[in-house]
């Protein structure tokens, strides 16, 4: 995290909440004594709405929490899994940590790279598909996995993950 | 080595912590099968009660540390002007690691009920879950699991009609392995990156939002209930003196058989990974194995015959229980690939405070990607060890450690991987003979 550069990016949307996201932000801060503590999990809604935090996303969670931008932005560029840039439609995410590794990960990610005609890291020109090589996801157990969103493929082979890329639209 | 290990040496053990009972991630189920009594019955004793249970049945985190939970539990001011606080740490990010997951989502009530019974005893009236946010779906399952337990009085004010209150919630990390470090979980908590705090001051003095905070793991805080349930006497009996209770040991890798297993402590690894785990794949042999999550040290496969998975036994051996996450790998297995590997974590999730672990780090990993391609020299395994000398204890967290470890072990152990490997040049082959 902290050797990932920071790249400023502005963008011309300009993000609001939905109601409902507005009365989940007013909930959360009965859970915590300060707005600053809402950094995290405001976040999540924003990207949920948003699809990833751009520059203006970020001024816009800074106002609503009232802390500094330069705090949002520090927040956002540390944890991984926030996006600074649009992802596609599926996000794959391969784990290539040490289970996985000696189940056979790395063909699952050659396999995905081929398959998408993209590397790691990178989103396809249609916006379908991006892919990431991630660290130990906690599916050892049932390595080598995939993540696709939210949903965890454990226990994959090279079809079982072609027959998966055919069922995604 | 296979023969020896016979269906009867396996102890027999009635499972607690995940038993297997249907729907018991339900509250119906849970209750049905004696869910939320030992909560009744911590209310119904003092606070420093419940605390002196815990202390006396011996029960150490299973996150790593092995601390006496007890004793930690004690290191909490009884009367505060502050409020307190209690983090229960579910960021499970250690490679090869994934026990907790099962909690989450085999028997959520039991670690609310743990939340309670230790909210109970410490004081507390606002304790938080953290788990990784890469567990989206299983942070649903606990948050169904909270709002029914609320829903039945056992989570929010006045539980079970007495004047103890406390909310549980869930909070959500964002991809970050340090933030199951404790400070920097607390930093993450309060809205902020995730670095480690310097110690002292310490997190029962000086915590959240510097608040006297205790931080346990979730399956050390899934252990407080069975404790008031069966009694310290019981407990402390269960699995290795020093170290007792049940414990889920997780077994990746080249096994036949990988998962969540739970067994009392003090279980023989190769019990865990021939009778367990079924055994190596083409039944080959083992030629090392990590016994608890990457950043413990690495043992070869002939050194595993009596060591045990408790922290005494492995400590012996030269390692350490960790998180009970078992990786084993054949006599096939690419060992510097392996630690390439896990040096490239440690290097990606370094926060980058310290100066040893941010740069040394990157430079382990890189020497390491030398070897991985052919192209190490032999002076270079001396170099490796020299660098990760220098994270090791020089650093604000235990990451700088974990990163130190595995390469350390390895090359002590392995040390002649490493020199088939190395490049090999007329001139460096003499120094390595002589």
């Amino acid at each position: 995290m902290a050797h990932l550069t920071i790249v400023h990016r502005t963008t011309a949307d300009s993000p609001v909440f939905t109601e409902d996201n507005l009365k989940k932000v007013e909930e959360l801060k009965q859970r915590y004594p300060t707005t600053q503590a809402l950094t995290l999990p405001v976040l999540w809604l924003a990207q949920e709405q948003f699809g990833y935090i751009s520059e203006e996303t970020m001024k816009y969670v800074a106002t609503l929490l009232n802390v500094p931008f330069g705090h949002v932005l520090g927040v956002v560029s540390f944890y991984t899994m926030f996006h600074r840039k649009r992802v596609g439609k599926h996000h794959i995410e391969v784990c290539t940590n040490v289970s996985c590794m000696l189940r056979g990960s790395a063909e699952i990610a050659k396999r995905l790279e081929q398959k998408l005609g993209i590397q790691m890291g990178e989103t396809s020109q249609d916006n379908k598909w991006t892919l990431s090589e991630v660290e130990c996801m906690g599916s050892c157990g049932s390595a080598p996995m995939v993540a696709i969103g939210e949903e965890y493929y454990e226990n994959l082979s090279v079809e079982k993950l072609d027959k998966i890329l055919m069922d995604l639209k | 080595m296979n023969n020896q290990h016979t269906d009867e040496n396996i102890t027999k053990w009635d499972k607690v912590i995940l038993p297997d009972i249907r729907d018991l991630h339900t509250i119906e189920v849970y209750q049905a099968h004696g869910g939320y009594k030992a909560l009744q019955k911590a209310l119904q004793l003092k606070p420093d009660e419940v605390t002196e249970e815990v202390k006396k049945s011996n029960l150490r985190g299973r996150g790593g540390a092995c601390f006496p939970t007890g004793l930690k539990w004690t290191f909490m001011p009884r009367q505060s002007t502050k409020p307190k606080y209690l983090c229960v740490n579910g960021d499970e990010s250690e490679p090869g690691t994934f026990k907790d997951r099962e909690i989450f989502e085999r028997n959520p009530h039991l670690l609310i009920e743990g939340t309670l019974i230790a909210s109970y005893a410490m004081g507390i009236t606002t304790s938080y879950i953290y788990i990784r946010g890469e567990y989206g779906k299983w942070i649903r399952m606990v948050d169904k699991a909270l709002a029914e337990a609320y829903a039945a009085g056992f989570v929010g004010q006045n539980i079970c009609g007495t004047n103890f209150s406390v909310n549980i919630y869930t909070h959500k990390g964002a991809g970050a392995y340090i933030c199951g470090e404790e400070s920097a979980l607390m930093n993450s908590i309060e809205g902020q990156r995730g670095y480690p705090r310097v110690k002292p001051p310490f997190p029962a003095q000086n915590g959240l939002w510097g608040c006297p905070t205790t931080i346990n793991n979730v399956e050390t805080v899934a252990n407080v209930p069975i404790i008031l349930n069966k009694g310290w006497e019981w407990y402390s009996k269960v699995g290795a003196p020093k170290h007792p209770g049940p414990i889920l040991v997780g077994v990746s890798g080249h096994v036949k058989k990988p998962g969540v297993y739970e067994m009392p402590t003090g279980e023989p690894l190769l019990e865990i990974i021939y009778k367990h785990a079924g055994g190596i794949p083409g039944d080959k042999a083992i030629k090392a194995v990590i016994p608890g999550g990457s950043s413990t040290m690495i043992l070869r496969g002939e050194q595993l015959e009596g060591v045990r998975m408790d922290a005494d036994s492995l400590k012996a051996a030269g390692s350490s229980v960790g998180t009970a996450g078992l990786i084993v790998m054949d006599e096939d297995a690419d060992l510097i690939s392996v630690i390439a590997r896990i040096a490239e974590f440690y290097y990606r999730e370094s926060c980058g405070q310290c100066t040893p672990c941010r740069e040394g780090t990157g430079w382990l990993w890189k020497i390491l990607k030398r070897f991985e391609s052919g192209e190490g020299k032999l002076e270079d395994i001396d170099l490796l060890m020299d660098i990760a000398n220098n994270i090791e204890g020089n650093t604000i967290c235990a990451l700088g450690d974990a990163a130190a470890w595995p390469v350390q072990s390895m090359i002590r152990r392995f040390r002649d991987e490493f020199e088939k490997r190395a490049v090999q040049t007329g001139k460096i082959r003499e120094v390595a003979v002589a």
